[in-house]
């Protein structure tokens, strides 16, 4: 079954009109994935790649029937296209912009608590690769031949350091149930604690693969969360050992500028934990098969 | 973004923060007509980006005329090294000069993102005037802080109970309640990462006033903040990190000789790891994006190689937006165009990597290819050309 996205999901495209977003919605249409449209305001009543273009969310969601948006719209409005999302009934939406003004996304955390659980979008990123459940569907921009259908979960905020992961577990013959971006900016839609919680809900989850990075509490948050609720392992990784404080690593998320926020101090939080963290980012796939308790192959 | 004290002092003025009289001076001549617009005492402070300038020599109280010249004519032009600027230090090229104030209390007043709650935090001290970190560490006690829900904006209630946890009283509570609402309506019209005050002080005569202000702003907002975004001093920036943030590149000076050439910042960051645990520094962060074409893959090549300290490059890219062909394609031309006399390591993986691993294959360049992270970190600190000898 997987999460975020399973066979029944319903996905549209926003900005599926410009170069990138046509380039991936092609790539999800080839490898199966059920895009059943896609919006671009004023070019209502097109076609692109064969799926009909709406000029709003919301006619496509009446149209189609859709309940999941990928969004390839530029920084400066994609707070505006979460916001959209959420107000037509979108329940899962996955925002790679990278550059979003912060109280952009301040505004739209505030906005998504105008609706009842029952009808809550779920935002996946800003910033991030997106989700993909091999052999399902993907909503994002990875490489989908990567990835193995499997049971292990994977969430991490770097997209790059996510398909590292997955190859790494595909050479030891590990399948992944479902892979989830969550984003390297400071104000994320989701959180890691958010999508463990859904891992430890899946029954097609056996275990997960958590990538971290420096910077913010999200790493400790989770920590706390897989100690306190989960009966599945996690492994981990945290990206930035070497990294100065006070700078900016390329994501705008990624600066030590608290105790707890370094690398160091946040591999030592999820080992109190109970949590087991590969020593370095190549041996991440050994480290998964370690708590699935196989015997790496090689 | 970071901007000077002078301009941040402008700015909070302007929303209704109380500032010393003060002018501005590029030359010791341009210190003396301030300081005597103003009238003596003055403090004269260095304008540089960073913190700990008092300590550094960087500020002075003169109370004559010569006093002024000489200071102005001794600090300007320099590099100014504070514990917060690097070795290299911040060069000083303007003087901020301003009426000396009679100083009863020192607060400490700082707004920042609030990354748990995900929301604009106030965190005040009685106990001013030293950094925000030592506070935290020596009086932790001291430090009041408020979440501001951005629905409602700072309320009037709680800008005033704020102020009576500092211990304020009298005349003082309306005027930190102007300061605190100033600050706030600062930082959320100008897309403000950061607005510190220390000291905000509390004169003699019980008035408040900010005799040093700090403010950092949202990169990713100056798009709809022009005027904002005009402050900025290139004089301030390291100018590799600015040249390659004009071609989207991510580009970090660090101090090791192994060039960074990756896509993604987390990639970038575990690359710099697994170099580290191989037993050699990183010279970079580079992180060349999403959609990176052969062109700016020489950009970030020219990049890399401004660094003296480089002996060799590394470029490790796992392709999902970006695509191999093209990342392999750029490597070749800058082999051919920055006429490369430093060993190259290569790894790609992911979208389109047969086709690029074809093309460095078919192309005449002695690049090193490398089918893992690990093994790209290995090849990589045994490509140095002082490698056998360590």
């Amino acid at each position: 079954m997987a999460i975020l996205i399973t066979p029944e999901t319903k996905i549209i495209v926003q900005g599926i009109s410009g170069r990138i977003g046509q380039f991936h919605a092609q790539e999800m249409i080839e490898t199966g994935t059920n895009v059943v449209g896609g919006v671009t305001p004023g070019r209502g009543g097109t076609t692109v790649l064969g799926k009909p273009v709406f000029n709003t969310v919301r006619e496509a969601v009446e149209a189609t029937g859709a309940d999941a948006s990928l969004m390839f719209v530029p920084p400066p409005v994609a707070a505006d296209a979460m916001m959209e999302a959420a107000d037509a009934g979108i329940r899962v939406a996955v925002s790679v912009a990278d550059g979003i003004p912060a109280q952009d996304m301040m505004k739209v955390k505030r906005f998504l608590r105008r609706y009842k659980q029952t009808r809550k979008m779920r935002l996946i990123g800003p910033n991030c690769a997106g989700v993909i459940s091999p052999g399902v569907g993907f909503m994002g921009i990875m490489p989908p031949h990567i990835y193995m259908p499997g049971r292990v979960g994977i969430v991490g905020r770097s997209g790059t350091l996510g398909y590292e992961a997955a190859s790494q577990m595909k050479e030891l013959g590990i399948g992944v149930s479902t892979s989830v971006g969550i984003g390297g900016d400071p104000i994320n839609g989701s959180s890691f604690r958010d999508i463990l919680e859904l891992f430890e809900n899946d029954p097609d989850t056996d275990a997960v693969m958590m990538i971290g990075e420096i910077g913010g509490p999200q790493e400790a948050e989770a920590a706390e969360y897989i100690r306190d609720h989960m009966t599945k392992p996690v492994a981990a990784y945290i990206a930035g050992l070497s990294a100065p404080k006070g700078r900016k690593m390329g994501h705008a998320g990624a600066i030590i500028s608290a105790f707890g926020e370094s690398a160091q101090e946040k591999v030592v939080i999820l080992q109190e934990a109970g949590i087991k963290v590969a020593p370095n980012p190549s041996s991440m796939g050994v480290t998964v098969a370690e708590i699935l308790g196989k015997k790496a192959a090689a | 973004m970071d901007i000077h004290e002078h301009q941040a002092k402008d700015i909070l003025a302007k929303f209704g923060v109380p500032v010393p009289q003060g002018g501005l001076a590029y030359s010791p001549e341009q210190a003396a007509f301030q300081a005597r617009e103003i009238g003596l005492p003055v403090v004269i402070k260095a304008q540089i980006h960073s913190g700990g300038r008092g300590e550094a020599g960087g500020v002075k109280f003169c109370r004559t005329d010569e006093e002024v010249r000489q200071f102005a004519a001794d600090i300007l032009g320099r590099q100014l090294v504070t514990k917060q600027s690097g070795p290299a230090g911040k060069g000083v090229y303007r003087l901020w000069v301003e009426a000396a104030t009679d100083i009863a209390q020192e607060i400490y007043l700082g707004f920042v993102l609030d990354r748990k709650s995900e929301r604009i935090m106030i965190v005040a001290s009685g106990a001013g005037g030293m950094e925000i970190e030592d506070l935290a560490e020596n009086d932790p006690d001291s430090l009041v802080r408020m979440i501001v829900d951005p629905a409602s904006g700072l309320c009037d209630f709680e800008a005033r109970e704020l102020a009576f946890r500092l211990g304020m009283s009298g005349p003082q509570i309306g005027q930190m309640v102007n300061t605190l609402r100033a600050c706030y309506r600062a930082y959320r019209d100008l897309d403000a990462t950061m607005v510190e005050i220390n000291p905000l002080a509390i004169t003699g005569s019980g008035d408040l006033v900010a005799l040093d202000a700090k403010m950092s702003f949202d990169t990713n907002a100056m798009f709809r903040r022009p005027e904002v975004a005009a402050l900025r001093d290139l004089s301030q920036e390291d100018p590799r990190e600015a040249m390659a943030a004009q071609s989207d590149l991510s580009y970090i000076g660090l101090d090791g000789d192994i060039g960074c050439i990756i896509n993604g910042a987390g990639l970038a960051m575990a690359t710099m790891d697994m170099i580290k645990l191989a037993g050699a520094e990183p010279a970079n962060f580079l992180d060349i994006g999403g959609g990176a074409s052969a062109e700016r893959v020489v950009t970030a090549f020219r990049t890399v190689l401004t660094d003296p300290n480089v002996s060799v490059i590394l470029v490790n890219i796992f392709a999902g937006i970006n695509r191999c062909d093209w990342i392999a394609a750029g490597v070749v031309q800058a082999y051919k165009e920055v006429g490369m006399t430093i060993p190259v390591v290569v790894r790609l993986a992911g979208t389109n990597v047969e086709e690029g691993r074809r093309i460095l294959e078919t192309a005449d360049v002695p690049i090193i290819t490398a089918g893992t992270l690990a093994e790209a970190a290995e090849a990589a600190v045994k490509a140095r050309p002082n490698a056998a000898a360590a």
